[in-house]
Parts: C-alpha cells; sequence; structure tokens
C-alpha cells in the first residue's frame, strides 16, 4: 500500500437548528427506571424456563481427567447438563484475531480437557430453580490434575514456565514492534535520557452492578435462537458465536433493553450465550442465566495488566519531550476473548496529548493462569496514557522542572489542530493548554502554596497532580489489521431507522445497546430539532432487537462512538425522513416546491402562508392507510433507514501507519491529595474534572458520564485491583475484598467544559465516556508531589504509599545524553 | 413453608422452600422485579426495601422471616403514576444512569427522608453509603436527596 488518505477535509461544522440539542430535556429513560420498571435481563421470564448454574473451577491450572454429572442428573427438578466435551463436539473453537502463536489457541464455551484459571467454566447445570441449579452443580464430580500455575506475567516466558496452551507451543500470544519517526535523531539531540526500569499498570475492572445473563429460546421449527441478553455488543458477539455454532448470523436473534451498566465488560459474554443457546435447543426449554457476583469477578473481562519495561525518554533541559522506547508486555489472562487488540488499541493515541514525534514501543502478550481480559472503559489507551503521564511527571520530577510547564511545553496546540501524529492518527481539535488552566482554576491553583503549608503544619504531606488524556472514538476497525494483516474487518458503521406512522407517531430504532448513556433522550433531541417537533413527540424504541433490521456489524455501544456513530445514523435516517415528508407535502399541498416548504409544530407547511400545513398525522396516515391515487412516481415510505459509515481508510499495515480512531475528546483533571506520613493513609481532598468532548447534545448527561469515569478512576486508584496469590486464587472475588467507592468515599468534585467542535462529524460531536482514566494519573501524580518518591504502580493503595515513603523502590535513573 | 406478605399493600401467599431470600420472593415469585440485585454478599444495596418501616437489604433477609411484614419496594412509591418528590428529583438531578442501583437508592434515600427531613450532608452521605453505584460517583444522587431534604 503507497498512499493512505489520513482524514476527511475538516469542514465547516453544520448542525440542524439546534432548538433541542444542547439542552438538558427531562430523561426519556428515567420515568421507567425510577419506578422500576426498567426490563433488565434477569426480569425477562418465560413459561418452563429452566435456570443454569456453571461449575467452576478451583485451580488455576489443571488437567480434567474424570467429568459425572450422573448425580446431578438424578436429582429431582433437573432439567439437564453441559460438559465441555459435549461443547467441544457441537461447537468449533472461537475465531481468533490473533496471528500465531496465538492463533493457534483452542477455544471453546465451556473447558475442554484442561482448566486454565481459577472460575473457568467446566460444566453446566440446568433446574428448575436458581437454587436447586446451585445444589445439583455440587453433585458434579470433576476429578483434576493440577498443574503449576504462571501468575506473574513477567515469569511467562521463562523456559521453566507452564505452558497454558500446548497448541501454541508458549505462553507469548502476540508481539510486534511499532517504531515511527527518528529515534536515533532523538535521541542524539536530546540533553537527558531518563531510564525507567519498570512500570505497572494494575488489573482491574469497572464491575457493573448488574452481572452479565441472558435468556435464550430456542424455535426448532426455524432453528433460531432468541437471545436476551445485556450483551452490549452484539455485532462481535454473532460474528463470534455464528461460526463457532456453525450457523447463519439470521439464526441468531439478540434482544435487550435495560442494560445495568457495561463499562465495555459485557462485551465478550459470548461463551456463555454459546452454551444458554445449545442447553436450549438440547433441553428443549427456554434457558435463564444470572451470573452471580462472585463469577463474574472470577471470570469476566478484566482489565488489561500492563508492564512497561525499560523506558528511555530523551528530553532536552528545558523538558522538551523528543521520543521515547519502550517495551509494553500485557497479560492476556488466560484465553483470547478479545485480545490481543489491546496491543493496538493503544496506538489510538500513541503520543498521548504531547507533541512526541520519534517513538518506538515493542508490545508483547503473554498468556497467565488469570481471568481473560477485555475491554474495560477507557479500554487499552488508559494503560497507555498512564504511562504517558508517568514519564511526564517522572521527567518534571528529574529535571526539577514544574509539572505545569512541562505539559503546557509539550501540549499539541490548538492551533495544530486537526494535528497528525507519527502513526497517521489525526486529532480533530481541542486546546488541551487552555483545559489546563481550567483544571487548575477550578481547585483553587493560586492558593495551592498557602494550602499546602497549612497541611504541612497539621502534619500532613500534601500533594498536587494532573492527569491528562485522550478519549478516542469512532474505531476504525482496520487497526485489527495491524495485528493480523489476514483480518477483513475496517471502518465503522451505526444505523437508525426512522419513520413516521399511521398515525403520526414518529418512531425511531437504533442499532445501539445503551446501558445508562441516555440514547433514547438524545436521539430524540436530534430528530426533533430536524423534523420541527417536540422531543416529546418522538418515540425511541427502548435497546436493541436484531428484528428491528437496525443493525449493521460493529453495532453496539462501546468505545466512546455513540455521539458520532449513533446520533449521525439518526441524523442521517431523520434526514431522509424531512426530505419525504416534503416531497409528501408538496404532493398534497398541490404542487408547491419542496423548498417553498419546512417542517414545524409537527407539520410540513408553506413557509410563506404557514396557515396551509399538513400534519404529520395526515402524512403518515396518507402513505400507510390512505394512498390511492398518489401518484405513481412519488417515492415515499416514511420509513427510512440510514447506515452512518464514517469515513475512514485501511491503514498501512506495512508502517503501522493510519487514522485509527475519528474523534478525540480530551480530560484534563487535577487532584489534591493529603497524606498521613505515619501510616501512608490518604485523602483525595479537591477536585477538578475538565472535558472537552464537541459540541454536547446533553450536557449534564455528559457530566454525569464525566462524574462517573472520575468516581471509576479514583476506585482504581486508591481501592480496586484483581489481586491473585502465587497460586492463581484470585483475592477480591467479591464486593467485599473488592471495595469499590462508596458515596462517602468521594471527594469535593468540580467540573469544567470547552467545547471545540469536531470537524470530521455531522453534528460537531465527539465520543465520550471514558476519559476516567484522568483520575488515574492525576492521583499517580498527586501521590508522588507529596511523598517526594517516583510512583511506579497505577494501584496506590495506603500501604503502597506507606511502601513509598519508607522503601521506595528505585526505577529511575537519567543520564546525560 | 407457607408466608403471607403485604407488598405495597397487596396481600400475597406463597409456598416458599425456607432457605429462599426474601429478594428472590419478591423478584421471582411476586414478580416485583424493580428491586435487584447486584452482590452475593449484602454489600451493594440494589436490593434495598423498607420491611416494617425499617430499611433492609432483601437479600440478607429470609422470605420466610418476612413472614406476617409489611413490605414496601419501589414499585410501591409513586402513587397513581405520580411520581415523588424524590423520583422526579432524581430525574433532575441525573442522579441515575443506567437505573440499576436506582430502586434500592430511592429506597434508602426515602427511609432516610421518613426519619429526617432535614439531614446533613453527613446523613446523607452515611444513608446512602450501603447502596454502590458504579455510574455515577454518587455526586449528583447526594445532591438530588439533599434538594428533597431542603
Amino acid at each position: 500500500m503507497t498512499e493512505v488518505t489520513l482524514a476527511p477535509a475538516p469542514g465547516e461544522v453544520v448542525v440542524p437548528g439546534k432548538k433541542w440539542q444542547g439542552q438538558n430535556v427531562p430523561r426519556k429513560e428515567d420515568k421507567r427506571l425510577t419506578q422500576g420498571q426498567g426490563v433488565f435481563v434477569d426480569d425477562v421470564k418465560r413459561h418452563g424456563m429452566g435456570y443454569i448454574h456453571f461449575v467452576r473451577s478451583p485451580y488455576a491450572h489443571a488437567h480434567i481427567t474424570s467429568i459425572d454429572v450422573s448425580k446431578a442428573e438424578e436429582l429431582k427438578g433437573v432439567y439437564g447438563t453441559m460438559t465441555g466435551e459435549e461443547v467441544a463436539s457441537l461447537t468449533d473453537p472461537f475465531f481468533q484475531l490473533s496471528t500465531p502463536p496465538g492463533a493457534y489457541l483452542k477455544d471453546f464455551a465451556l473447558a475442554v480437557g484442561k482448566v486454565r484459571y481459577v472460575g473457568e467454566a467446566v460444566v453446566a447445570v440446568v433446574a428448575e430453580t436458581r437454587e436447586l441449579a446451585r445444589d445439583a452443580s455440587e453433585l458434579v464430580e470433576v476429578e483434576y490434575e493440577p498443574l503449576p500455575a504462571i501468575v506473574d506475567a513477567r515469569n511467562a516466558q521463562d523456559g521453566s514456565a507452564p505452558i497454558l496452551h500446548e497448541d501454541s507451543g508458549s505462553n507469548l500470544m502476540w508481539e510486534g514492534v511499532y517504531e515511527w519517526g527518528d529515534l536515533d535523531a532523538a535521541f542524539a539531540e536530546a540533553d537527558k535520557v531518563v531510564k525507567i526500569s519498570e512500570l505497572h499498570f494494575h488489573r482491574f475492572n469497572s464491575t457493573p452492578l448488574e452481572c452479565d445473563g441472558a435468556l435464550v429460546e430456542y424455535n426448532r421449527g426455524t432453528g433460531q435462537w432468541t437471545i436476551h441478553t445485556n450483551n452490549q455488543f452484539p455485532g462481535f458477539a454473532q460474528i463470534m458465536m455464528g461460526p463457532a455454532m456453525r450457523t447463519g448470523l439470521d439464526k441468531l436473534r439478540f434482544v435487550t433493553q435495560d442494560i445495568g451498566g457495561g463499562f465495555g465488560n459485557k462485551i465478550t459474554s459470548h461463551p456463555q450465550l454459546v452454551v444458554c443457546c445449545l442447553l436450549a435447543r438440547k433441553l428443549n426449554r427456554p434457558v435463564q442465566w444470572t451470573e452471580w457476583r462472585t463469577d463474574f469477578h472470577l471470570s469476566m473481562s478484566h482489565g488489561n495488566e500492563r508492564w512497561f519495561h525499560d523506558t528511555e525518554v530523551a528530553v532536552k533541559n528545558d523538558g522538551t519531550l523528543l521520543g521515547f522506547r519502550t517495551k509494553a508486555l500485557d497479560d492476556a489472562g488466560a484465553l483470547l476473548r478479545y485480545e490481543p487488540l489491546g496491543g493496538v488499541i493503544w496506538a489510538q493515541v500513541t503520543p498521548g496529548v504531547y507533541k512526541w514525534r520519534n517513538i518506538r514501543l515493542e508490545f508483547t502478550q503473554v498468556a497467565t493462569n488469570k481471568a481473560p481480559v477485555s475491554p474495560n472503559r477507557g479500554y487499552s489507551r488508559m494503560q497507555h496514557l498512564w504511562f504517558t503521564e508517568r514519564v511526564m511527571d517522572i521527567v518534571a520530577k528529574e529535571l526539577s522542572l514544574d509539572p505545569v510547564e512541562v505539559r503546557k511545553r509539550n501540549y499539541i496546540k490548538s492551533e495544530d489542530m486537526p494535528y497528525e501524529t507519527p502513526n497517521g492518527c489525526v486529532y480533530d481539535s481541542g486546546d488541551y493548554a487552555q483545559m489546563l488552566d481550567v483544571a487548575l482554576d477550578l481547585i483553587g491553583w493560586d492558593g495551592m502554596q498557602a494550602r499546602r503549608d497549612e497541611a504541612r503544619s497539621r502534619g500532613k504531606l500534601f500533594g498536587v497532580g494532573i492527569g491528562s488524556t485522550l478519549d478516542s472514538g469512532t474505531n476504525n476497525f482496520g487497526q485489527s489489521r495491524m495485528i493480523n494483516p489476514e483480518l477483513q474487518f475496517s471502518g465503522n458503521n451505526e444505523v437508525a431507522t426512522v419513520k413516521l406512522d399511521i398515525f403520526g407517531e414518529i418512531v425511531v430504532t437504533l442499532g445501539t445497546t445503551p446501558q445508562g448513556q441516555g440514547h433514547e433522550t438524545t436521539a430524540a433531541q436530534v430528530v426533533a430539532d430536524i423534523l420541527g417537533c417536540s422531543v416529546d413527540d418522538v418515540h425511541v424504541r427502548a435497546g436493541h432487537d436484531s428484528y428491528w433490521n437496525s443493525h449493521a456489524g460493529f453495532s453496539g455501544t462501546y468505545a466512546s462512538q455513540f455521539a458520532v456513530t449513533g446520533l449521525s445514523a439518526v441524523k442521517g435516517a431523520t434526514d431522509m425522513l424531512a426530505e419525504q415528508i416534503k416531497k409528501l407535502g408538496s404532493v398534497i399541498l398541490g404542487g408547491v416546491p419542496e423548498d417553498a416548504l419546512e417542517l414545524a409544530d409537527g407539520t410540513v407547511r408553506i413557509k410563506e402562508s404557514p396557515e396551509a400545513a399538513l400534519p404529520f398525522m395526515a402524512c403518515g396516515a396518507i402513505i400507510n392507510a390512505n394512498n390511492a391515487g398518489l401518484p405513481e412516481d412519488l417515492d415515499v415510505t416514511l420509513n427510512c433507514r440510514y447506515v452512518y459509515r464514517p469515513p475512514f481508510q485501511v491503514p498501512d499495515v506495512e508502517r503501522k501507519f493510519g487514522n485509527l480512531t475519528l474523534t478525540y475528546a480530551a480530560q484534563i483533571h487535577a487532584a489534591v491529595v493529603e497524606i498521613d506520613p505515619e501510616t501512608g493513609y490518604y485523602e483525595v481532598v479537591d477536585y477538578a474534572a475538565v472535558d472537552d468532548c464537541g459540541l454536547r447534545i446533553h450536557p449534564q448527561i455528559v457530566e454525569g458520564q464525566v462524574m462517573g469515569a472520575t468516581a471509576q478512576a479514583l476506585g482504581a486508584a486508591i481501592h480496586e485491583a484483581f489481586e491473585y496469590d502465587e497460586d492463581g486464587n484470585l483475592l477480591t472475588p467479591n464486593f467485599y475484598d473488592y471495595h469499590v467507592p462508596h458515596a462517602l468515599d468521594m471527594p469535593p468534585l468540580r467540573t469544567g467544559y470547552i467545547e471545540s467542535a469536531s470537524p470530521f462529524t455531522p453534528l460537531g460531536t465527539k465520543g465520550m465516556g471514558e476519559g476516567g482514566g484522568a483520575g488515574i494519573h492525576a492521583v499517580c501524580a498527586a501521590i508522588q508531589d507529596a511523598t517526594g518518591a517516583v510512583v511506579y504502580d497505577s494501584w496506590n493503595p495506603y500501604q503502597r504509599v506507606w511502601e513509598l515513603l519508607n522503601a521506595p523502590k528505585h526505577v529511575v535513573e537519567v543520564v546525560d545524553a | 413453608m407457607d408466608v403471607t406478605v403485604t407488598v405495597n399493600g397487596v396481600e400475597y401467599e406463597r409456598d416458599v422452600e425456607p432457605r429462599k431470600l426474601l429478594i428472590h420472593l419478591v423478584r421471582d415469585d411476586l414478580d416485583l422485579t424493580g428491586s435487584h440485585i447486584g452482590c452475593d454478599t449484602g454489600n451493594c444495596g440494589a436490593c434495598s426495601m423498607i420491611v416494617n418501616g425499617q430499611l433492609v437489604k432483601s437479600c440478607m433477609m429470609l422470605a420466610v422471616q418476612a413472614n406476617g411484614a409489611t413490605v414496601e419496594t419501589v414499585e410501591g412509591l409513586a402513587e397513581d403514576g405520580e411520581l415523588t418528590a424524590l423520583q422526579r428529583s432524581f430525574s433532575e438531578h441525573h442522579a441515575l444512569q443506567c437505573g440499576y442501583c436506582t430502586p434500592g437508592m430511592l429506597m434508602s434515600a426515602t427511609a432516610l427522608l421518613r426519619e429526617n427531613s432535614s439531614p446533613s450532608d453527613e446523613e446523607i452521605k452515611k444513608a446512602l453509603q450501603g447502596n454502590i453505584c458504579r455510574c455515577t460517583g454518587y455526586w449528583n444522587i447526594f445532591e438530588a436527596v439533599k434538594a428533597v431534604g431542603k
């Protein structure tokens, strides 16, 4: 490939008349959700349904020598079971995204022959009640022959390490080298080289309050499964499930309504959905699976744990950053369920928010005897951006420079937007320095020295930290080819249909699977502005249903894209409908030219004489039920489907170069901490979060996403970790041990925003919601400021801060270039 | 075992296993699915109900223990489709996103406001401490309760 068109030419943002967009209209979802009238997956019931319970591995690594389900099946009220052997005979292994050696891995919906992490599903039991299914699972006899476990990714490739997947031949799953610019020149130009031997980004996830689940029905006559689920990316689930189940995708009908949080963690439930499908067919009855909290913690969607080794940063004495080299080691856990995509997703934000032009990153992903990783809010970019922010603060500390000044010196500038990064991504718009000023103002930067002194007078260590992140949104799935050039994915899409029904109802269907983002509300705002009606007149169907024919290959709600993909599809469909209404109006109103018509007050009317108006109700009735005599060539259905396709090219796989995401929302956070030097206990005493996601359709919803992401970051920075012991036992399998923030944990928060319209999107919007990583970066920076010790881990519970104060690891060395 | 329980003013009689949890009785047997389950351990509060006037986590109580009790769940808050001030305030302050924790939050806040019509900031936070929300960060929930408390 020789030529790569990087991005659409930036154009002027043309948005429809904005009566509703930009307003905090009441959310359409709230009326049902505040009354307990939502329909979440466990609320769906069917006559005669069976409850599924999974028997799970107590070992991190073991051969399965025998399975005996006979006692369980004899129990009255037990409908049946399924074992890995059965799954292996009924299905093919899931399609693997990786090149070898990861490509050779054989992954089935239940463990076959071997278990590779504590909590891996081995047998499924179905019974009349939840309790009975659980009882019966206790009667399943599984014999294991335990094997040594590999828990620390750093040792996974040692010669003595136990091999998880014999088919792959080693624990290496995927590796690739990324290099852009001229590293030699950068290091030759440098005054100093800052060397960081090891940084560690820890394992956690967003723990949505609702766990995974499904109710699956099988129709024997048509061979079709109806999968009521809370999977948040049906487009991905279906392409994983169909080939494995040896069935066409038309046989997999996905239905969602309300989903109790997702955060990426509900993308990879396809193995369990396959088991549900097989059991529904085998037992000829609907089956229901609701994951227990402990099962979720043990087995679902841990975030990528990542090490950064042998980092070298080329820097001028004034803090100008010229380039870096590093080796990223990613712990995929036991199976590749979405991986090794994390091996490229980070590259969406290769230089972070900085002007680094020379970068080399060697990426290695290995398997360990821990739960498989999958996308988690900020997927793979959060790890990388934590790294770039750590580098920034470590460089500032080692060169005795002000972290604010170093950032401002190196931030990409607003006048350079759109900005092409060294790897060909195009940052669409933004002003990071201005955002930082807003953040500093919000935390009272000018009075900080007095506060620092006052805290010290109370015996506290005081620190301020900044976290800068990008929330890259609207993936170009062509980036998957950098992982595996054979993959036939590229671009992106989303679908919406908008129709005018027989009594004038405006009905919108989406392909998305919202989990609290308020899609029904924001879609209605866009529709109402175009059709000239009230948001109350717009009926947006809740959730996703394959039967609506309102979905495409990438449909779902993930990766910060609804405000671009979803709402652009809504706009496209509504523009089509508006045009059709005018066409019809032109005919009915006596041949008035369409451009003499306007849509307003729920009518199509003549601009110059608005009393000559045709209500939408009449339009709907004429086309749907009273259409005799209309001109034969009148091409109007009042039922419009639009597929939004972002303007992407296939990236250059050889150079690992191209535009990987369409929009770049940005976040600048600032945290203030006070630490008790005796114990390491600390509190975040002040916090500011500044966001820029382009034009905001519903500012309150945007701010809600900022708040929620911030809270998750604070939890991850201070409390939350999926920790394992050396035998591979998860130490935090429930909310007792895995402490998520409570109401009393939250610091005072101030939020701010700027709006840099995206020149690349139809509504000037950018996808957002995943920028919370900034909180982890900011807390790390604040702890470093307070303790004077280099912070080398993303997880800093009180004992780690004590360690930083009393026995810090030395990971940094500065040498003259 | 036979259990008689009055939920939101309606009396129900059911034959339940002694080990059945109150939340499962309400959700599975009475089809009142507004109250939710978010953990196995009593930490999350999504199943919060008011039993005989007292706030409880209904996953921490057996159905048989509720025999003869009066139970209030989220479905009983609004009367004739009219949302309570607290429900309206949650919407106005964007105190819910996915809505999964919301029924439990509303019951905890309702219990608080019945006992203390003008709670302090600290009292509100303490009252919500037993309810986990993963979407909002609690700030807007706090504001929603505070607005009604005034």
